[in-house]
């Protein structure tokens, strides 16, 4: 338990484009009550001592990805980051490495929005079923739970700072890019495989990865990019050796009532609600 | 399908292959004293004895030719992975692939006409 | 604004080794890149050596260049990085293939990562390794004859 107004070194890297050749680092005192975060100490840095420090935030609690930090060395969320759990009574605050510095703070997340960006993390179907609006597309809650965890990213871009690839590879996707392909590769309502496969195997995709297991490690919302691009791996590796079951497109669900759980169908535990029994079709 | 997985894929199988070959090459060579294979004379398995008794096995030239092979194809094409994550320009992105790819053959050809050399030479002598 | 220069914080080669926390499996991968290495470079002199025994050249046997007790050390290191790299290999086929990362599952606080369901594995192969390794010493230093 952290004593009430104690002090803390921030050890904050600050970089100015306009006045500063590279970055360099300023130490401020911070005084430090309990809950407090790394992201309440940049306000009371800001509030009481250097209204010039800049950084980028926006939700303070680990939704938005915005606030996403180099801190003890370690990529991660400026909001969801207790002083009190990081011990000690010096704090290194810098931007996320792999990326350019914009200032102070701020990295520069365009490359890896560009790169998310050419996976095509979009549903590619057939553009005829897409517009139609006669039936919704039938997905079991098991096609679900296949994809489900890589959906929670918040692009944060804490898995590139860390990425030992990305440290040297510029055109080295990335694990937030390739899991955001593997959550597409995955869903059944999408028939965009071997485009994407094209992409995750050419240079600088999935086979860049040697599984240093570094994105999920430091990953605030638990997303598993490293399990993702595994996944991916042997799927393309399948594929390749002409191993893999041919992916089915998901149909569209006949009208009211059809899809729905059948009575000697077992849910998955997580996605169905205990006392609220599944309806049956009859 | 790309290049990209195709090769790692080659990649990963010579790596299963060298788990064998190389398993054996290592218990042959260096566990000697406690496994004791194809060492017919005396208990030092490198020796010129020896040497030349696996030499004159056609099986041992053709693990030989084999090891090399996969040996070298997964070892260059892991020093290539390697050297290609340091952001090289295309072109000299392409003038390492072929220099790796050179000195793999180069060498191949090498190893193994010594190989098969070696095995012609010790059934010769054995012979004589 | 655009033309504001921007400091390029990309860590380059000393990233590979650092860069997030250091977690087990990085240093895994640093080894497994450091003894591949090593060992590529062995394999290309040891294809030139032992093809030397065609003009009758055996450069590690009693009397021979090779035959001394620092290139015996270095066999050893080489001996040690295979050792190393073919268990860890074992481990990365497995799991870069998909078959030790678990399935998807929900993201729940506390997070298990793939990183756990693979840890078991990482430290049965390292176990093996050293196994591999000691009776590999015990024949090196000739305590087996």
């Amino acid at each position: 338990m952290a004593e009430s107004n104690k002090i803390v070194n921030f050890h904050v890297t600050r970089y100015n484009p306009e006045k500063d050749v590279k970055p360099y680092i300023q130490t401020y005192k911070v005084e430090v009550t309990d809950g407090m975060t790394v992201l309440d100490g940049l306000h009371w840095i800001k509030e009481h001592l250097d209204p010039t420090l800049v950084w980028r935030y926006s939700c303070r609690m680990g939704i938005c990805g915005s606030c996403g930090m180099l801190i003890n060395g370690s990529p991660t969320l400026a909001c969801n980051t207790q002083i009190s759990h990081l011990g000690g009574m010096d704090i290194t605050v810098g931007p996320l490495p792999n990326f350019e510095i914009i200032r102070d703070l701020v990295p520069d997340l365009a490359s890896m929005f560009d790169k998310h960006a050419s996976v095509k993390p979009n549903i590619i179907r057939d553009e005829a079923d897409l517009v139609s609006r006669q039936g919704e597309f039938y997905q079991s809650p098991e096609q679900l739970e296949e994809f489900l965890q890589f959906t929670f990213c918040i692009k944060c871009g804490c898995c590139m700072a860390a990425c030992p690839t990305l440290a040297t590879d510029v055109r080295y996707l990335g694990p937030m890019p390739l899991t955001a392909l593997q959550r597409y590769n995955t869903d059944t309502r999408d028939e965009g495989f071997d485009i994407r496969a094209k992409i995750a195997g050419g240079d600088g995709g999935a086979f860049s990865c040697h599984y240093a297991g570094e994105c999920s490690r430091v990953c605030p919302k638990g997303v598993d990019p490293a399990k993702a691009i595994q996944l991916l791996k042997r799927k393309l590796v399948l594929d390749y050796l002409h191993l893999a079951s041919k992916k089915q497109p998901c149909k569209k669900l006949e009208g009211p009532g059809h899809g729905k759980l059948l009575p000697n169908m077992n849910p998955p535990a997580r996605t169905v609600v205990q006392d609220a029994p599944a309806e049956t079709n009859k | 399908m790309s290049n990209g997985t195709k090769f790692w894929t080659w990649h990963m199988a010579a790596g299963v292959a060298l788990l064998f070959l190389l398993g054996l090459h290592m218990l042959i060579m260096h566990f000697g004293g406690s496994v004791h294979l194809f060492a017919p004379h005396g208990s030092e398995a490198v020796s010129v004895e020896n040497s030349q008794w696996r030499d004159a096995h056609t099986f041992f030239a053709i693990t030989y030719i084999l090891m090399l092979g996969v040996g070298l194809y997964h070892g260059l094409y892991g020093l290539r992975t390697i050297l290609l994550e340091l952001t090289l320009k295309p072109a000299v992105a392409k003038t390492v692939t072929a220099f790796l790819v050179l000195v793999g053959l180069g060498l191949f050809g090498f190893g193994s006409w010594a190989a098969w050399a070696a095995h012609t030479i010790a059934i010769a002598g054995g012979k004589g | 604004m655009a033309d504001l220069h921007r400091h390029d914080n990309r860590l380059g080669v000393w990233g590979w080794l650092g860069g997030g926390r250091w977690g087990v499996e990085r240093y895994a991968y640093i080894l497994h890149r450091v003894t591949g290495l090593g060992i590529l470079l062995y394999l290309l002199m040891h294809t030139v050596v032992t093809s030397l025994r065609v003009r009758g050249i055996y450069l590690w046997t009693d009397g021979g260049f090779l035959h001394q007790p620092i290139f015996k050390f270095g066999e050893f290191l080489v001996v040690a990085a295979f050792a190393f790299h073919a268990f860890n290999g074992i481990r990365l086929v497995l799991v870069e293939l998909g078959f030790a990362v678990g399935k998807p599952i929900e993201p729940v606080y506390p997070y298990k990562t793939s990183l756990g369901v693979q840890r078991p594995l990482l430290i049965v192969v390292m176990l093996l390794a050293f196994i591999f390794l000691a009776v590999g010493g015990y024949n090196f230093l000739g305590l087996a004859k």
